[in-house]
């Protein structure tokens, strides 16, 4: 039986199902990180994306119970170029093929991954279909179907990914703080590392007004990651504007760097083709550290990075940038506790390096 | 922050010879250390015994001493450079002791040098095996990480040894602290092997220490390797799994870059422990190495241990990613942090990142146990490979595949033809780790084995066996030449021989019907970043994926294909004469293109050459890669007269298929390999051999040997380093030497001639003239394999006259031959008369001696000359001297003595006595003003030095009576005391030396308990010992009771001479030690004097 990649741009690649058998669509993008499969593909973020693995064997620890970072699969499609037969690890629990089957997920196991992200580096993101299962219809047709299928430049997604009851995740120990974490995607990790210190952590649906989460009285803000275009994210960066008047203090992630950077008037773009993978270089600009972070975003702020700029809310300035690209990683405002990053502190998959910022919120919301 | 400007000058110090356990990725690291010091301006003075490195190349430091790696000679060195700092960490453990012991003796202190790149505390918690406990006991408790250490014992008797084996329970692992390549350590399984072990193990270790370990044989084992930079950046350049589990050491695992069984929880705590811990050691910059165990049941995390230094492995993670550790880290040494240095290979982002791989890198350990009788083949925690090969594929089995076909060794590949063992026979010899045992479990899956079998006997991952699982299964799928069958097979790294083997056809059919299919490989770049970024530095390998790589050039190219994994016989000599070759053609306008398989040469560094291909050195992999690169624009010429026996065995099959072979023709390479053909090459040049003949039977053999009388000298045709090779004198032995040898190859067999003088010599030919490299007259008599045989530079015998005839000599054969490059000729000088022992038309193991000895760079004027130089031409350039060669050095030349290192200490119970087989794995050079010293320091180099001072134990074969009496005397008038048996002690008596008779081992001990001379050098009461054997090997009475005193003086490290020549040679260097006329000078003050 084949699989056939279909890019927009007409390119096609041929292999073999690999998961669910049938057909999906949506943006495909690349992945570099050579260990935590499970945690990307339960990772909202990746919602409406075909993620190909540039690491050509996944699937050898299996899956387990413990290292999902939320309920379900959201990754649209997944191409690997070879999945393992066995798994062996000794908290694996089922397969990574059985596991994407019973979760529906569409893939595809082709040789030429690397000639994909060659070319997606070339031509940037684009979308595609992965279509397995029966007599396929000619490529022209394929095509024709990718370019029907909608896009992510301009897709309001978050609400799609996100919790639609508030719920609560208890301070590990000795509660310290009072957490509203606004899912717009978010991971199962980053309440995690805030519990770990002391917080706890009222995440509340994608819709909450500003009015309902101020009203739980937070010690602090935090907006997380999750998909989609931050250019049709109204609702977010109103909500956000409320918060920053009211003066809480705020900390966000990803996606939520990127409404922190609309909500004090900076525009976001989209990169050509992203940064997903767990070994970009990100300094500190403070400090002139680097750390080794997790990233998984295409769109990225437009922010002046030769110093301090004006906002509504005061003085400003990029924080963190990216050593590869000089892409904006993180804002702070310079007088008042509220800051953001691009990438993903609470890794997951991914290195640690960047742990210290979860410290700086807790520091800050004690301050 | 950017570059220390408060230092100019920077010592580096090297790892010395190649030994078992540092091998030459510590000539890669310590010559990228030099090129980047140097280009960042600092003045580099550079020591390292090695003259067969790279690094020890004039051009790569300001002051390079080719001396003996010994605090007393450094401090001469300190004391004449003044360097302001001291780079230690890039010579592997011998340049990390050096200088600890520099720092002790307060040296370092007394001349301002300051340490980089390590400090001496870091260096010692790295190494201190309890103050590392600590440490990893102190971060687990503060991060809350999931780490801990084996629980252990330290001992420093051997009581303490045996109480502590009681409380941990065997088996036990036994480590000495301060050794290098896990020297001396082992499981003991009971109270026997304890005391042999920690017994060894206590003597072995400079600090009389050892640990005895909880064990944990079978768990899953990995390696990290990390930089950090002044700032505290830290990054993790490379995840290692080995697939042999826990109790292999890692340089003998068959290991995978990255770790393949580890979740992202599991790794990033073996990161954060990483980090946590080499910030505790105190690493200031560099890299380092840290090692972890992983129970497979529970996760539960062992760390190991850690190297505050470059290793051998980070040697291999350097070529697995394409992050060059060494370069980085002496960079970072320097003051520079990650995110100023930029990655070469992308050009546009920092070092300061973690490389990611879409490719799989697989290592295959390369052994030599077929040269050392007798020696435990069983793989332990005390390392025995030799060498190693390195392949990248797109694949687990691809890259494996590729891997096994790299170690160029009969049935390292895997295979589907012949007979099959029963099951529970492989099942059971996979249960002890051993060479190939990748190969007994695919045999053992023939023979229907089950995974849980399997691991049930290996305890290797259940992933890594299914892989196995699905090679045999493509293997079984192979029954038709059909397209789809053959793509896949190539997919999963079978060669064309492998397909071949299975459909029954020859190589080159499949080969032809896999091109007519259009099936060929493309070549991928290792780019540091999954195709994330694009790569300028054409680093590549093959892959049958979907799109090629190779970049165009309009330069015409020149292939260099390299040697392979080191073997014995076949090191980093060929290495420094490929890497030449590729600096002096890009020089002269070439764009150069190097095909190699091995990890750790400096071949392989992506910095040698303009394009590098990491592939095996087969026919198929070449051919193909000379495919590519026509593809791509014109190629001028292969070379493969620099890479040794591998590349030469191919010259014939690549001319056959058109590729444009360069230098001296394949057919004048068998004129000189062929008896018969060179025979009468000699015959015309009216030059004499020693009578021989060629004998396929038993029969044939032994009427050969009445004819030309004997003793003869045996071996099979077509060898190097003397494989297989034997002294024989007598009809039984002969007899018993013909059953052995293969029978599908011719055997050589030699009048064997007695006492002559062997000589050496190194030439190049360009058609017209000859221009002599070098003569070396070996120390030892013929009969001994010029790599294992100490020589001198110029020759100490020989006269101009002798000289002359040489010369005459070796142009008739290079102009009978048809040489178009180097040339090596093996002389004997017996009773006046010159004999052509043979002759090799390629670069030899001498070449780097000869070219610093002379300071004429010769590989790379041969590789000048094969691509059309002439020899006059590359006077008038100044390569060569204007006049002259290195056949007509000044009387007053300095000396240079070359000698072998022999890895007997790792194989222990094997005979030291030299012989026509060769054993060494490396080399030293001592030069100085005069004989003895050089001698002297080419000893101190090698073994650590001669002693001056002791008892002397002599016992010489009735051959040898009359050449020992004179320097024996001279021994006694030193202050030694003689011990000799009593035949030896009898003559020595008789002519004025009162040595004094000991027990034989064979007498047993005396009635008073009188102890016998093994058990005296067991002692530790003997400082030196001359004994040259003297009956048949195998044989009881003289010939064992020799074999037992040299085993002994192995065990205790004690000087041992086995020939009289040696002895002779030995005083010489006692008395000038005794003398303490030992200086030392640079290479480029040598060149100075040489060449003005």
């Amino acid at each position: 039986m084949t699989a056939l990649l279909v890019l927009e741009d007409g390119r096609v690649f041929e292999g073999a199902p690999y998961g669910a058998v049938g057909e999906t669509y949506g943006e495909m993008v690349f992945n570099t990180g050579m260990t935590g499969y499970q945690e990307t593909l339960t990772d909202p973020s990746y919602h409406r994306q075909i993620v190909a693995m540039t690491a050509p064997h996944i699937g050898n620890t299996g899956v387990n119970d413990e290292d999902p970072e939320s309920g379900r699969v959201w990754v649209a499609g997944y191409v690997v170029r070879e999945p393992a037969r066995v798994h062996s690890n000794w908290r694996a629990n089922r397969s990574l093929d059985d596991y994407l089957r019973e979760q529906g997920v569409v893939g595809i196991a082709m040789r030429g991954t690397r000639a994909l992200t060659r070319h997606l580096r070339e031509r940037g993101a684009m979308r595609a279909g992965i279509f397995s299962g029966g007599a396929l219809p000619p490529v022209p047709e394929l095509v024709e179907k990718v370019r029907r299928s909608p896009e992510m430049t301009g897709a309001d997604l978050a609400a799609e990914v996100a919790t639609t009851e508030a719920y609560v995740v208890p301070a590990i120990g000795e509660k310290r703080f009072t957490v509203a974490a606004v899912d717009l995607g978010i991971k199962g990790m980053t309440p995690h590392r805030m519990a770990e210190r002391g917080c706890e952590v009222h995440v509340l649906p994608a819709t909450v007004t500003a009015e309902a989460l101020l009203a739980l009285d937070p010690d602090g803000v935090f907006f997380s990651n999750g998909p989609g275009d931050p250019a049709a994210a109204d609702h977010a960066v109103e909500t956000l504007r409320k918060v920053l008047d009211a003066g809480k203090p705020f900390f966000g992630i990803c996606f939520g760097n990127q409404i922190l950077g609309r909500a004090l008037g900076l525009g976001t773009y989209k990169l050509r083709y992203g940064h997903r993978g767990v070994n970009q270089p990100v300094q500190d600009r403070r400090t002139g550290k680097v750390e080794i972070s997790a990233h998984n975003h295409g769109f990225a702020v437009d922010a002046p990075l030769d110093g301090p700029f004006d906002t509504p809310y005061g003085r400003a300035e990029v924080s963190h940038v990216n050593l590869n690209d000089d892409c904006v990683e993180g804002l702070r405002l310079l007088d008042r506790p509220v800051f953001s990053v691009q990438y993903h502190p609470e890794a997951a998959a991914g290195p640690h390096d960047a742990a210290y910022l979860f410290d700086e919120f807790c520091e800050v919301m004690g301050a | 922050m950017p570059k220390r400007t408060d230092i100019q000058s920077i010592m580096v110090i090297g790892s010395g010879p190649i030994v078992i356990g540092q091998a030459c990725e510590f000539d890669y690291s310590g010559t990228q250390a030099c090129r980047v010091l140097r280009a960042e301006g600092f003045r580099v003075i550079l020591v390292n015994s090695n003259p067969a490195t790279i690094m020890t190349d004039p051009e790569f430091a300001d002051a390079t001493y080719v001396e003996p790696i010994t605090p007393d000679i450094i401090e001469k060195i300190i004391a004449k450079e003044r360097p302001d700092a001291l780079l230690p960490t890039l010579g592997g453990q011998t340049a990390l002791n050096a200088a600890v012991a520099l720092h002790e003796s307060g040296v370092l202190e007394r001349y301002e040098v300051e340490l980089i790149g390590a400090n001496f505390d870091a260096i010692q918690a790295g190494e201190n095996r309890e103050k590392f406990k600590e440490i990893v006991a102190k971060v687990a408790a503060e991060r809350g990480l999931n780490a801990e250490s084996a629980r252990s014992v330290i001992c420093h008797t051997m009581d303490e040894c045996l109480a502590g084996a009681e409380v941990l329970g065997y088996p036990v692992v036994v480590r000495p602290s301060f050794t290098m390549g896990g020297a001396g350590s082992g499981f003991a399984h009971d109270e026997a092997d304890l005391r042999r072990i920690a017994g060894a193990g206590l003597d072995a270790s400079p600090t009389t220490e050892v640990l005895l370990e909880e064990s944990i044989l079978g768990w899953k084992e990995f390696e990290l390797e990390v930089m950090r930079d002044r700032a505290d950046n830290v990054v993790i350049v490379c995840s290692i799994e080995n697939i042999d589990p826990m109790g292999v050491h890692t340089g003998d695992s068959v290991t995978v870059a990255p770790a393949m069984t580890l979740t992202d929880r599991e790794y990033q705590n073996m990161r954060d422990v990483a980090i946590a811990v080499i910030r505790e050691v105190g690493v200031d910059t560099g890299g380092c190495n840290i090692q972890f165990a992983v129970d497979p049941a529970t996760g539960r995390m062992i760390v190991i241990e850690m190297n505050p230094r470059v290793s051998r492995s980070s040697a291999l993670a350097s070529k697995a990613t394409g992050f060059p550790i060494a370069k980085i880290a002496a960079k970072l040494a320097v003051g520079y942090t990650l995110d100023e240095v930029p990655n070469d290979i992308t050009k546009e982002t920092p070092a300061s990142f973690e490389p990611s791989l879409d490719y799989v890198v697989v290592k295959v350990p390369r052994f030599a146990f077929e040269k050392f009788a007798g020696a435990d083949q069983t793989l332990t925690t005390h390392m025995k490979s030799v060498g190693e090969a390195m392949a990248i594929g797109r694949s687990f089995p691809e890259a494996l595949q590729k891997a096994l076909r790299s170690l160029e060794k009969k049935g390292s590949q895997f295979s589907w033809t012949g007979p099959v063992a029963p099951k529970e026979s492989l099942l059971a010899q996979m249960r002890v780790p051993h060479d190939g045992r990748l190969r007994t479990i695919q045999q053992a899956i023939r023979a229907g084995a089950t995974l849980e079998e399997l691991f049930d006997a290996t305890k290797i991952d259940p992933w890594f066996l299914d892989q196995l699982f699905l090679i045999h299964e493509v293997a079984t799928e192979i029954r038709e030449f059909d397209g789809p069958t053959l793509k896949n097979a190539k997919e999963h790294g079978f060669s064309d021989v492998q397909i071949g083997e299975i459909l029954g056809l020859e190589e080159s059919r499949v080969r032809d019907l896999r091109h007519a299919l259009g099936l060929r490989p493309v070549y991928n770049t290792v780019d540091t970043c999954a195709a994330e970024f694009a790569a300028k530095t054409p680093y590549l390998y093959s892959t049958y994926d979907e799109e090629t790589e190779v970049p165009t050039g309009d330069r015409p190219k020149v292939i260099i294909l390299g040697s392979g994994p080191n073997r014995i016989g076949q090191g980093i000599e060929f290495d420094y004469a490929c890497v030449h070759a590729s600096f002096e053609l890009a020089a002269a306008g070439f764009e150069t293109v190097m095909v190699n398989c091995n990890p750790e040469t400096v071949s392989t560094d992506y910095d040698t050459s303009d394009r590098l291909y990491f592939e095996p050195l087969t026919l198929e992999d070449v051919l193909e890669v000379v495919h590519a690169e026509q593809a791509t624009g014109p190629v001028a010429g292969v070379i493969v007269q620099l890479g040794g026996q591998t590349p030469l065995g191919l010259a014939q099959a690549l001319k056959d298929a058109g590729v444009p072979v360069v230098g001296t023709p394949p057919e004048s390479i068998h004129l000189a390999e062929e008896r018969g053909a060179f025979g009468r090459v000699l015959a015309e040049a009216g030059l004499p051999a020693p009578r021989h003949g060629t004998a396929l039977s038993v029969d044939e053999a032994r009427t050969i040997a009445e004819e030309i009388g004997y003793p003869v000298l045996v071996r099979p045709s077509y060898v190097l380093g003397g494989a297989g090779m034997a002294i024989v004198y007598d009809d039984d032995t002969l007899t018993t030497y013909m059953g052995k040898a293969a029978t599908d190859h011719p055997v050589l067999i030699d009048k064997f001639l007695d006492d002559a003088i062997e000589i050496d010599v190194d030439a190049l030919y360009d058609g017209e003239e000859l221009y002599l490299g070098g003569v070396m007259e070996h120390i030892e008599e013929a009969g001994i394999h010029s790599g294992d045989s100490a020589c001198a530079l110029p020759p100490i015998t020989l006269g101009s006259f002798d000289i002359k005839r040489i010369r005459t000599a070796t142009e008739a054969i290079a102009k009978g031959v048809g040489v178009r490059g180097l040339l090596n000729v093996q002389y004997a000088m017996a009773a006046n008369v010159l004999y052509v022992l043979e002759a090799n038309p390629r670069a030899s193991r001498t070449i780097p001696f000869v070219s610093k000895a002379t300071a004429v760079p010769l590989a790379k004027a041969a590789a000048r000359v094969m691509m059309g130089a002439t020899i006059a031409g590359l006077r008038e350039e100044g390569m060569l001297p204007a006049t002259g060669d290195g056949g007509t050095l000044p009387m007053d030349s300095p000396i240079a003595v070359k000698e072998a290192v022999l890895p007997f200490d790792r194989f222990r119970g094997v005979d030291i006595v030299l012989g026509p087989e060769m054993r060494s794995t490396g080399e030293v050079m001592g030069v100085d003003a005069g004989f003895g010293s050089a001698y002297a320091k080419s000893q101190q180099a090698a073994y650590g030095g001669l002693p001056t001072k002791g008892r002397a134990f002599v016992s010489v074969a009735n051959k040898d009576k009359r050449a020992m009496i004179f320097p024996v005397k001279a021994l006694a008038e030193l202050g030694f005391e003689i011990l000799a048996t009593e035949g030896t002690a009898e003559v020595l008596r008789r002519n004025g030396v009162h040595a004094k008779i000991v027990r034989k081992q064979s007498d047993g001990p005396g009635a008073d308990g009188e102890p016998t001379i093994v058990r005296r050098i067991l002692d530790g009461e003997v400082d030196l010992i001359v004994n040259t054997p003297f009956g048949s090997p195998g044989q009881s009475g003289p010939r064992l009771d020799g074999y037992e005193i040299r085993t002994a003086a192995v065990l205790r490290g004690i000087a041992c001479i086995t020939t009289v020549q040696g002895l002779a040679a030995a005083v010489q260097g006692i008395q000038h030690i005794v003398r303490g006329d030992v200086g030392v000078r640079s290479l480029q003050e040598h060149a100075q004097r040489l060449r003005g």
